[in-house]
């Protein structure tokens, strides 16, 4: 008897401190990891200037929450996803961090969210693209913040169909980002009445595309459409542009395209393309007011990827502040109870798959006459509003999602 | 319409024509590397941060100093060639007299610390390089649109590809290059002065690099790791070739890029290994390489 008494009041005592825990800042310190590429492919729209984003959020927040100090580390993930797990294991057990910020690659992402999922901290996605990652991959222990293939596809290509363009030819990408885009254009040009020609798939990290230009260009189609990511679309838009693919009445579509591509080609080349994104830098008032500073900081405009880290964090420690607890599910339920109302966006809020549901914007590069410096890159041509944005909960495959 | 093996004619010959042009590349660059190693015996992995260096001297001279392309085309080569006498004189000599390993690991290393570098100062996006005004546009085949800037790559590679082969296998100076690397003891004794040469053949080698970079500026994104991309690549064909033949590396150069462009049409997934399949059966049917002599 008395031994079951011991253990209940040792079971109480555990349970009474793991809730005061939950309730509390662990470790008297806010700890943020970002885990990001820093020197790769992926480096320029996310890498160090993501990390500046994410010590603009702290600077700006006061650097503490509640006389906590909130504390960044940072790791390159070299795009692997094995480093990615191994280094979130060892922030979670030695560097007991509460939160991780960046997470680019897709691979790399759904690998650190399986480590993350079940812990006590957060991860917040913004440099991935596959809309898996709140879809199968889901978890509740992150969000996806930016943008994700699901509106890439729909709006993109819906928008170029609805313009004439019935006929594509895909260049994509062979691996599973690729495809994963590839499978959403061909749903959404086959259920707009156009239809997919041929598709060549090519190696990541191709150097000469003309070959697969030339058959683009020999298909007839009336859309080539690139479904490949980085310096693989910088060069498949060059060569389209050496190769003449608009003067010959073709259409080039760039489903995936980053700010920093487009000013890496520059308006010469990538004059009139039309492309999704889900935040740009001269969009209103505000967005220019923090990308102003950003660029005194990096001397470079901000991706929709860095703005996503700043709103995100900034998202986070308003959480844990009117929480007092780092603890990753008081500070998710926290999150989605509140909209996000800042510089990336008005009225957004975290459904219960993670995903952070938001206006996207079709948008079209300028023409050098239109653009007025380096990095007046885009005009809006319109807002997709954030209810039709994303892919729907009655579509949803999340564990998370109550049907 | 004529069918070859199940594709459009037109096609065939449009991709032959592509495959052609990215050979020249292979060939520029593998001739460089296959001087390098035949005549110094130095695996030269910075070959691809040199290839680089020169695209972005070209891009450098026209932005900060609006040196055109023509002028950077003899400028860009004479910058990074120096570049390369420099680290000759300075890192490789030093190493010459022990294991060819050690030449590997330092242009290695090198190559990591010049692209680290320039992905600090540029990022890994790139830069646009124009097509000079004279040789914008195209014209049309009939079975194919040809950039007019695509011809001349393949004219001025192969122009200096026979040149330079001719330079070292049929001219004097040739002659005391690959006389100085097989026996450099006598050569000295002979009067002429063979570390210079080794330093001049170095240099000259990386200048080959940083003129095919130049060559690449217009047509790709001029990025740090545009090089890298290429290198294993042509240390394929330049093994394929035989290692240190001048005359393999030129044709495999151009015949590999024709075999790469036609199994873009056929079967693009394996663009990016059919070399090293070729390569493969090259080294167990004659493992010397098709021009090399056995050892």
């Amino acid at each position: 008897m008395k031994l079951i008494k011991k253990v209940l009041t040792a079971a109480v005592a555990t349970a009474m401190t793991a809730g005061a825990a939950q309730a509390a800042i662990t470790d008297n310190e806010v700890r943020i990891g970002y885990l990001a590429d820093m020197s790769g492919t992926y480096r320029d729209l996310a890498g160090p200037n993501g990390l500046e984003a994410l010590r603009m959020a702290v600077e700006d927040f006061g650097g503490t929450v509640k006389g906590k100090k909130v504390v960044v580390m940072s790791a390159d993930d070299r795009n692997s996803p094995d480093v990615a797990s191994s280094t979130v294991r060892q922030w979670l057990d030695s560097d007991k961090v509460d939160m991780v910020a960046g997470l680019v690659a897709s691979s790399v992402t759904i690998a650190a969210t399986k480590v993350l999922n079940g812990s006590d901290a957060i991860g917040l996605v913004n440099g991935s693209a596959a809309s898996s990652i709140t879809n199968e991959h889901c978890t509740p222990n992150h969000i996806h913040w930016a943008y994700d293939t699901y509106p890439l596809a729909n709006s993109t290509a819906s928008a170029i169909v609805a313009e004439g363009g019935k006929s594509w030819f895909l260049v994509t990408a062979d691996y599973a980002f690729g495809h994963s885009l590839e499978n959403d254009v061909r749903t959404v040009v086959e259920r707009e009445g156009g239809k997919i020609v041929d598709t060549v798939r090519h190696p990541l990290a191709t150097s000469d595309f003309s070959s697969y230009i030339l058959q683009a260009q020999a298909s007839g189609a009336q859309v080539v459409g690139f479904a490949n990511a980085g310096g693989d679309t910088v060069n498949s838009v060059i060569t389209a542009g050496e190769f003449g693919l608009a003067q010959s009445g073709q259409t080039v579509a760039a489903l995936l395209f980053f700010l920093t591509d487009v000013h890496a080609l520059g308006v010469q080349t990538a004059q009139g393309i039309q492309l999704v994104t889900g935040w740009y830098w001269d969009k209103d008032k505000d967005a220019r007011a923090w990308s102003d500073k950003f660029y005194k900081r990096t001397n470079a405009r901000p991706s929709m990827v860095h703005a996503g880290i700043y709103s995100s964090t900034m998202h986070y420690l308003k959480a844990v502040e009117a929480t007092g607890s780092d603890n990753a599910k008081v500070v998710r339920a926290e999150m989605a109870k509140n909209k996000v109302n800042d510089m990336f966006t008005k009225g957004g809020y975290i459904r219960e798959d993670g995903r952070m549901v938001h206006d996207m914007y079709l948008a079209q590069v300028k023409t050098p006459a239109e653009s007025k410096n380096e990095w007046d890159l885009y005009k809006i041509v319109r807002t997709i509003p954030a209810d039709g944005a994303f892919r729907p909960l009655s579509e949803s495959k999340c564990s998370l999602v109550k049907k | 319409m004529t069918m070859i093996f199940g594709v459009p004619a037109a096609a065939f010959f449009g991709q032959l024509l592509l495959g052609l042009i990215n050979g020249a590349f292979y060939a520029l660059l593998s001739l460089g590397l296959a001087i390098i190693f035949g005549l110094l015996k130095i695996i030269n992995f910075a070959h691809g941060a040199q290839y680089m260096l020169g695209a972005f001297a070209a891009y450098l001279l026209l932005n900060l100093l609006g040196i055109n392309y023509w002028a950077a085309l003899f400028l860009a080569p004479l910058i990074v060639g120096i570049i390369g006498a420099l680290i000759e004189r300075y890192l490789l000599r030093r190493i010459t007299h022990i294991d060819h390993i050690y030449g590997l690991l330092l242009t290695f290393g090198l190559a990591l610390i010049i692209q680290g570098l320039f992905t600090n100062l540029f990022g890994v996006s790139g830069n646009r390089y124009p097509v000079p005004s004279e040789l914008s546009g195209g014209i049309n085949l009939g079975f194919m649109f040809l950039p007019f800037y695509r011809g001349w790559i393949v004219a001025i590679a192969v122009v200096v590809c026979i040149a330079v082969w001719f330079l070292i296998e049929k001219t004097k100076l040739g002659g005391y290059l690959r006389a100085g690397t097989e026996n450099p003891a006598l050569m000295q004794a002979f009067g002429i002065n063979v570390p210079l040469l080794v330093t001049l053949t170095y240099g000259f080698g990386v200048a080959l690099a940083a003129f095919a970079g130049v060559l690449a500026a217009p047509i790709y994104s001029v990025a740090p790791g545009m090089g890298a991309n290429l290198l294993i690549v042509v240390f394929a064909v330049v093994v394929i070739g035989g290692m240190g033949s001048i005359m393999g590396a030129i044709v495999t150069g151009l015949a590999m890029g024709i075999v790469e462009g036609l199994t873009k049409v056929y079967y693009p997934e394996a663009s990016n290994t059919v070399i090293f399949l070729v390569m493969i059966f090259v080294l167990l049917l004659r493992p010397a390489g098709l021009f090399g002599k056995e050892a």
